[in-house]
């Protein structure tokens, strides 16, 4: 598993149709660090995601381990949040092959590769199994096993427990943080979740409500692993987290006139 | 986490539901039976009322069977038929398919196209049967363009549909895992299409009846729709009833083979029926 790499954005800015989505982002992600981006709906973070993804062009600079990103690349990995990135048509295994296949890798070696992330996600008895026939925990599970086929050097999720149930939520976290010990990559990770951010991240980004969002807050979590979310110290984090997203809401709200101005 | 998300085995399910069926699995096909069976008897009831030659009774029609079939005529129209329709049809599905998922990823194909698509798909077949004769000639392969013509359109439109349809979110992944832009299109918007390219393939089956009786009408002496028109030089409406049943038959015959085949070997690009 190649190691984390570092990423930069400096003054990057996004604007669909004329409208600037994001405006002004800087941000400083070392090698190997977990960072989550927080936000409220409509803040911008999954757009920002996908730049560092390469999918959505974007003014001002990102690099990824030091190189300009250009465009989608093998040395970042994507999880999105809906299990239908999977390819329904490939099996579980034929899924996590899916990069080293295009890339040229020998089908014995891919295999061989598959099974043992496949094993690392948990998933090793449902390798033959299509997607349709898997639990939405463990379509997540097959879409982290993909993409850590690849190797990447980093991994960027995009709420990818959004839609699971809280139970499974709790368990694919600690999985994550597992992972994310064991390989070294880099993890930037979505969520509107406070308490996920504070579970998982080195560092909590907050961002400003769109339109022309900024990051807002940079919190570090300096609490050490297994955390606990009722110690004090984590308490008091989520609050912080709670009152800056809860200020962002609250001018969104106030913006679309949906409560007045003295109410926020 | 298995005792968390793990969901009950399909083979298990299916297991299940099977055991679960067999004895309504005669239930499932009684109305359909009891359907046809009143229908015929409804045909009877009403040829009864009526000269033959308007309309003749299920046993006439039977009787038009076995006296067509006795000398062959009967199997060799069905033959005749099949045969322009199955590499008609064909043809038009290994063209249209390429053409559709082409033009749907490739706006420039598009654009070439589109054009003649956009005209050539309100004129019907029908239209082009005096032509067809006379740039083709007599023999099968007239019959066989037309049928080409009848369905490259309605799989190359669907297959186009289709392409449009891949899921964005499928092609970023395929690209962030490294693949290329015609691995791209190999190896996701071809998987992603297949249900249309069935749908496609199974309306231009439909509609090349409809083609293969007008074309063998105007210009053929054997074939099913040859032996419905020349009924009429003999006045023998029975052999009508016959030439249409047979038909039918031989329609539904084709798209049963067809769902089976799909549902077999296509299994896993989720084909819906």
């Amino acid at each position: 598993m190649a190691k984390g790499v570092g990423i930069t954005l400096s003054d990057v800015a996004i604007t669909f149709d004329s409208h600037c989505v994001v405006d002004g982002a800087n941000l400083d992600i070392a090698e190997g660090e977990f960072i989550c981006l927080l936000g409220p709906s409509g803040c911008g973070k999954s757009t920002l995601l996908n730049v560092i993804a390469g999918f959505v062009p974007a003014t001002g600079a990102i690099k990824a381990g030091g190189k300009p990103v250009k465009g989608p690349g093998v040395d970042r990995g994507i999880v999105f949040q809906s299990s239908e990135a999977l390819f329904p048509w490939l099996s579980v295994r034929e899924n996590v092959e899916y990069g080293p296949r295009v890339r040229g890798v020998p089908a014995a070696k891919r295999k061989a590769s598959a099974l043992e992330y496949l094993a690392m996600v948990g998933l090793s008895h449902a390798a033959d199994k299509f997607p349709a026939q898997l639990s939405g925990g463990m379509r997540q599970r097959a879409q982290i096993a993909r993409v850590l086929a690849n190797e990447p050097s980093v991994i960027l999720m995009d709420e990818p427990f959004g839609a699971l149930d809280a139970q499974t939520r709790e368990i694919l976290q600690r999985e994550v943080a597992r992972i994310w010990r064991a390989t070294g990559t880099t993890i930037v990770f979505v969520t509107h979740d406070i308490s996920e951010a504070v579970i998982l991240a080195d560092r909590v980004v907050t961002m400003t409500a769109g339109p022309q969002a900024k990051i807002k807050n940079i919190v570090s979590v300096d609490i050490a692993h297994p955390r606990d979310l009722s110690s004090p110290r984590a308490i008091e984090l989520q609050n912080i987290l709670r009152e800056d997203i809860s200020a962002e809401v609250g001018r969104t709200l106030k913006a679309q006139g949906l409560i007045s101005e003295n109410a926020a | 986490m298995s005792s968390t998300d793990a969901v009950p085995t399909p083979a298990a399910a299916q297991k299940a539901g099977l055991q679960g069926r067999s004895p309504s699995w005669l239930l499932n096909m009684l109305p359909g039976a009891l359907s046809v069976v009143a229908g015929i008897v409804i045909w009877q009831l009403m040829s009864l009322r009526v000269a033959p030659l308007f309309l003749p009774s299920p046993y006439d029609t039977a009787l038009a069977l076995i006296e067509l079939s006795a000398d062959g005529t009967l199997q060799m129209s069905v033959a005749a038929s099949a045969y322009r329709i199955l590499f008609g049809w064909a043809a038009g599905v290994v063209i249209g398919i390429p053409l559709g998922i082409f033009m749907g990823m490739l706006p420039v194909v598009r654009r070439v196209f589109d054009p003649y698509i956009e005209f050539f798909r309100f004129i019907p077949p029908i239209a082009f049967v005096t032509l067809s004769v006379i740039w083709l000639g007599p023999g099968e392969i007239s019959k066989i363009a037309l049928i080409f013509y009848t369905t490259v359109f309605i799989v190359t439109l669907n297959t186009i549909a289709g392409a449009k349809a891949t899921l964005e979110m499928r092609l970023q992944a395929a690209s962030a895992l490294g693949a290329n832009r015609w691995q791209i299109l190999i190896t996701i918007v071809v998987p992603s299409t297949v249900p249309y390219m069935v749908t496609g393939a199974r309306i231009a089956m439909g509609n090349s009846f409809l083609t293969i009786v007008s074309a063998e009408i105007v210009a053929a002496q054997e074939g099913l729709g040859a032996l419905i028109w020349n009924a009429r030089n003999f006045g023998r409406t029975d052999w009508v009833f016959a030439g249409i049943i047979v038909l039918g038959l031989l329609g539904l015959c084709f798209d049963r083979i067809l769902r089976y085949g799909t549902t077999k070997f296509l299994h896993r690009y989720q084909i819906r029926h």
